[in-house]
């Protein structure tokens, strides 16, 4: 088997997660890691709901099997029950309270499950629940809500916090390292109370 | 040497510069195109790069530079290997002095194409060499390997990656970049360059004597390999070959299969020495179809016996139900886990702002019970909206409605195509329609770009694949050579002028072409063009849903009133929607 540690990151096309997962992978090869990841790319990106797979010391193949990742950060709540089962049992979640109710819902008459619907879900998994919007606000610029969802899941993954904050200097725009250095610790800071 | 992470794509494009490539062409198509949109923007470049207008066009003109004794790499989808298959063929004929690798991205699931064809069977049917990658180290170790066997056997070479290989990421070894200084020259040589009959008999012949060289070569070279490790086997391919090794039992023999043709020779002594064997590769059973021709009374397992799927893409626990189903594997180690049932689905969607979804709009309102066909590219989205009635392949929205139109049904028949697919292979369509006297109304869905693919450059946009400002083609011209007189351009936001000219349209027979010409809204954002956003009066807003119904994701709807989001770029098509007036630009009463 992998041996890996596998990081599922979901969200909604346009969020960001792919510089997410870049700076999961970077602070993997400042660590010596090995790493292997997976995404959505293309069409599916247009406002759709996309998934990156991440696994750190991965040596095979990039996709992680559902029902097998040890964490998933998610940047939508309604995203991250859609890829719940994907999360191993005693695996953990940090989720973004936001809910962007899918266009569908509206065009469709589709019945969404309400903010608190799946929080209840989401709780049979260890959950860290918090306001990435908000907090990337107060640090400066909306856009940073990636990192401020990476600082506090900064606590879960195997790689040091110093790693990670030196990854995301590198790979966010140099006018954008002090914004997001503070998004990060921001979210290091509430990941504890987690 | 150094380490990156990074995407397939990226690997390979730097194994590209590493091989000391020289001429760079190709069309943009998921999942390949981020091999030359990161070759057109590397500083100090030494080799040539376009953006071709198709994927025939591209090969050819790097044929013609492989002609000339420069390495050349041409990059597409899978489907747009179809596109190029005529110069493909002849090109294995008539051969090649500096290496020619052509790289065809396959798709397996579809996740982004129109069907999952596979790339390796072109490979077999022209009779070149193909290198099919397991993982992203071994895409990028494979290239400069290509441009090699490329020049040594004289031949193109196909590169086959997978979704997998292209849009997966990981830690990568790269090699240094290599600044090459050959420069083309092209040799007269009518007896290789001219395939008239009494030179394409000999050129056949010398094709055929190539490749029992190249099956012992590839194996030579490590592309393909095996272990004995017991007396049954699994033969793989591809990233399957990377999940097979992930799950491999002790006292199973493995083989690797990453290049074609397979020596059948060496691949028939594996098989003879085990009990049973198992093939797992993702579409075609290519490699399967070697190994059954070599295993006698070995029995094989595999598509052909309904062990694996044919469709599809594989995932470690697909390849662990196989094993396990054919007895490699007493036990599938992943559980099924299956995902909360019910949920809304959250598909792709055209953007907010987008010009296409103005322009369906209209279309549906001028044309109630009308025929559809489009095309490929963000506005095959136009499915969600009701205006999209086929979609088959690149350019085929203006020949599927003129052969629609004499076929004989009599309702109007409204065809919708992008800027890039037009010039891609519409044209010819348009001529023909107006040639043979087709009643359609095709309307050219123009954004400058070619949004879908990662917002390409084409002649349309001005601008080439490295940014040096083009003359701009001239659409309308175009439309008007082609013999059409009804040629008219309308601003997709202006749902007035846009009703009013295509109820012009409406009234005529004949080819009409109306152009929707505006911005994509992501370039445009990128360019810096602020609107302002709209907002909707709660005060007025009568709850009828007719803006909801437009599926503009940035209108929402709660408490029996529209709502508009931050996701508005201000195109106003809702504000002209609305019956009652509710829906403002913000800060305006």
């Amino acid at each position: 088997m992998s041996g890996s540690f596998d990081i599922l990151m979901v969200g909604i096309g346009g969020q960001g997660t792919i510089l997410a997962s870049n700076i999961l992978g970077e602070a993997c090869l400042i660590e010596g890691r090995h790493v292997k990841g997976a995404e959505t790319h293309g069409m599916a990106q247009r406002g759709g709901s996309v998934e990156s797979h991440i696994r750190i010391d991965g040596l095979f193949g990039p996709l992680i099997p559902p029902g097998q990742a040890d964490f998933l950060i998610s940047f939508d709540l309604l995203e991250a029950l859609r890829y719940s089962h994907y999360v191993k049992q005693g695996g953990k979640m940090v989720v973004n309270r936001q809910l962007v109710l899918p266009t569908s819902v509206f065009t469709q008459n589709l019945v969404a499950p309400t903010q608190d619907e799946i929080i209840a879900a989401l709780k049979k998994h260890t959950l860290c629940l918090l306001d990435a919007d908000k907090m990337a606000e107060e640090a400066g610029s909306p856009l940073s809500q990636n990192v401020v969802m990476l600082g506090a899941a900064s606590h879960s993954i195997p790689l040091n916090p110093e790693s990670l904050l030196e990854a995301v200097k590198r790979l966010v725009p140099k006018k954008m390292v002090e914004i997001n250095t503070k998004a990060f610790e921001m979210g290091r800071e509430f990941g504890r109370t987690c | 040497m150094e380490r990156k992470y990074l995407l397939g794509n990226e690997a390979i494009a730097h194994a590209c510069v590493e091989s000391g490539v020289n001429f760079v062409s190709g069309y943009p198509g998921t999942p390949s195109s981020e091999v030359i949109d990161v070759l057109r923007v590397q500083p100090d470049r030494s080799y040539y790069v376009e953006w071709s207008v198709n994927e025939k066009v591209a090969l050819e003109n790097a044929l013609a530079a492989a002609w000339c004794g420069v390495r050349a790499l041409c990059t597409m989808k899978h489907v747009g290997l179809n596109v190029a298959a005529d110069p493909l063929m002849t090109s294995a004929y008539t051969g090649i002095t500096g290496g020619l690798v052509i790289l065809s991205a396959d798709d397996p699931f579809a996740h982004s194409s129109q069907n999952e064809q596979d790339t390796r069977c072109y490979a077999h049917f022209a009779r070149v060499p193909c290198l099919d990658p397991a993982s992203i180290q071994e895409a990028h170790d494979m290239i400069p390997e290509a441009f090699g066997l490329s020049e040594e056997f004289g031949l193109p070479v196909i590169f086959r990656p997978t979704t997998r290989i292209c849009h997966s990421k990981g830690d990568v070894d790269l090699g240094e970049a290599v600044a090459s200084s050959r420069k083309g020259e092209f040799h007269k040589d009518p007896r290789q360059y001219v395939v008239i009959p009494a030179h394409t008999r000999v050129l056949h012949k010398k094709l055929n004597e190539k490749q029992s060289a190249i099956r012992k070569r590839l194996v030579e070279r490590g592309f393909n390999y095996h272990t004995i490790r017991g007396k049954t086997a699994i033969i793989a391919s591809g990233i399957g070959a990377t999940y097979v090794q992930e799950l491999l039992p002790e006292g199973i023999s493995f083989m690797k299969i990453g290049a074609y043709p397979i020596d059948d020779e060496w691949l028939g002594d594996f098989v003879k020495k085990h009990e049973k064997v198992l093939v797992i590769e993702e579409l075609a059973p290519e490699v399967e179809e070697a190994v059954r021709q070599v295993a006698g009374c070995v029995p094989v397992f595999g598509k052909k016996n309904g062990y694996a799927p044919y469709e599809g893409e594989l995932s470690p626990p697909a390849v662990a139900a196989i094993m396990e189903k054919a007895g490699f594997l007493d036990k599938n180690p992943f559980p099924p886990a299956d995902p909360v049932p019910n949920l809304p689905p959250r598909p792709p969607i055209l953007c907010a702002g987008c010009l296409h979804r103005g322009t369906f709009y209209a279309i549906k309102k001028v044309f109630r019970d009308a025929i559809y066909p489009s095309d490929i590219g963000c506005y095959t989205l136009g499915l969600q909206l009701g205006v999209v009635d086929t979609t088959i392949c690149m350019g085929a929205s203006i020949t599927v409605a003129s052969g629609i139109s004499h076929a004989g049904d009599p309702r109007d028949i409204v065809c919708t195509i992008g800027d890039s697919t037009f010039l891609h292979t519409g044209i010819q369509g348009l001529i023909n329609a107006v040639y043979n006297g087709a009643n359609i109304t095709v309307v050219i869905l123009d954004n400058r770009i070619t949004a879908m693919t990662g917002h390409q450059p084409n002649p349309n946009t001005g601008v080439t694949a490295c940014g040096v400002e083009s003359p701009r083609v001239s659409l309308d011209a175009l439309c008007r050579a082609c013999g059409v007189s009804f040629v008219e351009s309308v601003d997709p936001y202006d749902i007035t002028g846009m009703t009013h000219i295509l109820q012009e349209a409406k009234k005529r027979k004949g080819v009409k072409v109306i152009i929707a010409k505006q911005m994509c809204v992501i370039s445009a954002r990128r360019a810096g063009v602020k609107r302002g956003r709209y907002m909707v009066n709660p005060g007025i807003c009568t709850g009828c849903g007719t803006c909801v119904r437009f599926g503009c994701p940035a209108i929402e709807f709660a408490d029996e009133k529209a709502r508009i989001n931050d996701l508005c770029s201000g195109c106003a098509v809702c504000a002209q929607l609305c019956p009652v007036g509710a829906i403002a630009r913000e800060g305006k009463k």
